[in-house]
């Protein structure tokens, strides 16, 4: 693992999706069995580029999510290394029985792409906006479910999972996030990554919650509370060393997911903690509540997905030491 | 057809009846009728028109067989191990604990099984996937994909059949097994298919041959000779069946699993066997 943390709080020029495309049209180049699978989103995250390049490795299977799916499990069967991707909504919720039977079970290792992640569904709204999109593909044995955090990790953990030959549903933010680290990063699936040391509390978010985080522990530390930032982009395999380690070394946990906490990343986490090193935890997510339309910032707020939310709620746990 | 090769697939079909029936009735219930209906098709399959080897099941240049209506699993398992995929006897341990031969077929678990199938209308795409690999990759091989009429309720059937026509995939044969009946009764009664499946598919843009007996060996053959000459659609091959054909009692039943009598089972394999022999003498 390498990184350099950027953490100003500012919003990338370049659009997230991009860090995708670069990466397959750098690996497609080499690897002529890589492929894309998309249902007529091809302009939602710029695909289309690939098929240009790539025409014998892209393909567009209209909007037929079920049968992408499975069509990407029949080109991996043939000796490729296939990423399927649509709405994080429907390459979740949509294709999932597919996803489960014709990929995961049959041993063939898609990698599945959910873009607009949670809160990030904006003004498509409630019936686009996937709480639970990680949580099914945490059900699935063996599964690799990352949440990304901003280009530079998206860009090598597309790459990184191309190689690792294993299932995978990976989500994907079309626009501009915050850059939290600077390209190049070099990130190891499975392993969370420390931005931060602490001792009073640690925050372990993912996601578009790991810059909150980074905000509230400068907030924390002007008040004289000192927490521990884990980047935990992995939520499955989780790292559990790692957890184990800030539970013992600060005494408390929050979480903070753009994901309902009930199967989420707050469960991963307390199902290691609860097992190993029972330590107050607090956390920050959806509470068991649909999604609904509005800008990203507005739904941030509704849900309690924001920086203050993660202060409170460090504040929370650490009085209950 | 040659007269002999034509013996030696009604020998094979009805090899492969007896055996699914022992692989079945070693359990004593399963889906009976739908593997009964399909041993013919899977006999001139596996008899003569494809390539496989049996010493090297994921022999990349090989044909490919996708069960689609995944629980007719055990009448694969008995035309594989007929076809020395391994031995025949080995699927007597049908759903027992820890089998290579579960109910439905599993690419992980048995040599020769190219893909998983069990959820209804997954083996039409995927299968539709493997030749769209196979013909990216300029392979001179086809792939096979058997649906029930049943199955065809599923909304996924018709998404991989409007993708394998967009994509031109005449290296894809899908055997409707039109068995005339589902769980719940017949097709007719529970969800009927409009203008009749056939005209399904060649709205959908497929290349459509209809079988009049889907359970005689040289019809079957004739119409894979005919697919083959589809230079741009993939075809579709609706097999006329009798669900639980040959079996005696699933034939008169036509159900979908069975659980009969041991007294049962045995006159059920004796008929078969007969059946056999005296095709073998013919």
């Amino acid at each position: 693992m390498k990184f350099t943390l950027i953490g100003k709080h500012e919003t990338d020029s370049r659009a997230n999706r991009d860090a995708y495309v670069d990466a397959m049209q750098e690996m497609m180049a080499k690897d002529p069995k890589l492929c894309h699978i998309d249902c007529d989103l091809y302009g939602c995250i710029n695909t289309g580029k690939l098929e240009k390049a790539f025409p014998k490795q892209t393909f567009n299977a209209g909007i037929a999510e079920q049968n992408a799916m499975g069509i990407a499990a029949g080109l991996t069967a043939t000796g490729r290394t296939v990423f399927m991707h649509s709405f994080g909504c429907f390459s979740s919720r949509r294709a999932f029985d597919q996803a489960f039977m014709s990929c995961a079970y049959a041993q063939l290792p898609v990698h599945v792409l959910g873009s607009d992640p949670g809160v990030c569904a904006a003004y498509n709204g409630g019936t686009h906006m996937p709480f639970e999109d990680m949580a099914l593909y945490m059900a699935i044995p063996d599964a690799v479910v990352i949440d990304p955090t901003d280009y530079a990790m998206l860009y090598d953990v597309t790459k990184k999972l191309a190689a690792s030959g294993k299932f995978s549903f990976n989500r994907m933010i079309r626009k501009g996030v915050t850059k939290v680290y600077d390209d190049g990063a070099d990130f190891e699936i499975g392993k969370g990554v420390t931005l931060k040391d602490g001792k009073d509390v640690t925050i372990i978010a993912s996601g578009i919650m790991v810059d909150e985080a980074l905000k509230a522990e400068e907030t924390l530390a002007a008040e004289g509370i000192s927490a521990k930032v884990v980047d935990m982009f992995t939520w499955k395999p989780i790292d559990e060393e790692l957890i184990v380690a800030s539970a013992k070394e600060t005494g408390c946990i929050v979480t903070a997911e753009n994901h309902q906490v009930k199967c989420g990343l707050g469960s991963a986490v307390a199902q290691v903690v609860a097992k190993n090193v029972p330590v107050p935890m607090e956390m920050i997510g959806i509470e068991d509540r649909f999604g609904q339309v509005g800008a990203q910032k507005f739904l941030q707020e509704e849900y309690g997905l924001t920086a203050s939310h993660i202060v409170e709620a460090a504040k929370k746990a650490v009085s209950r030491k | 057809m040659q007269k002999e090769k034509l013996k030696e697939l009604r020998v094979f079909a009805e090899e492969i009846r007896v055996e699914t029936l022992k692989t079945i009735g070693s359990l004593g219930f399963g889906h009976v009728g739908g593997s009964m209906s399909i041993v013919e098709t899977l006999a001139v399959l596996y008899g003569d028109v494809m390539k496989v080897d049996p010493k090297n099941p994921r022999w990349e240049d090989r044909d490919w067989c996708v069960m689609s209506k995944g629980h007719a699993g055990p009448a694969m398992y008995a035309t594989l191990g007929l076809k020395g995929f391994y031995p025949v006897t080995d699927a007597y341990t049908l759903n027992q604990p820890h089998t290579n031969f579960p109910s439905h077929t599993d690419r992980t678990k048995t040599p020769g099984i190219d893909l998983t199938t069990g959820s209804l209308g997954q083996g039409m795409s995927s299968a539709v996937g493997a030749a769209l690999g196979n013909k990216m990759d300029g392979r001179n091989s086809h792939t096979f994909v058997f649906v029930g009429d049943g199955e065809a309720d599923e909304g996924q059937v018709w998404e991989g059949a409007q993708f394998a026509a967009h994509y031109k995939l005449n290296n894809l044969i899908c055997f409707v097994d039109s068995n005339k009946r589902q769980l719940d009764g017949t097709v007719d009664t529970i969800m009927s298919h409009g203008k009749g499946l056939g005209a399904k598919f060649d709205a959908f843009g497929w290349n459509v041959i209809d079988v009049a007996d889907g359970n005689d060996v040289e019809q079957i053959w004739n119409a894979v000779q005919q697919a083959y000459q589809s230079d741009a659609a993939p075809t579709c091959i609706i097999l006329n069946t009798v669900k639980g054909k040959g079996c005696t009692f699933a034939e008169p039943s036509g159900a979908h699993s069975s659980q009969p009598t041991k007294e049962q089972w045995d006159e059920a394999i004796a008929a078969a066997e007969a059946r056999l022999a005296e095709v073998k003498a013919q």
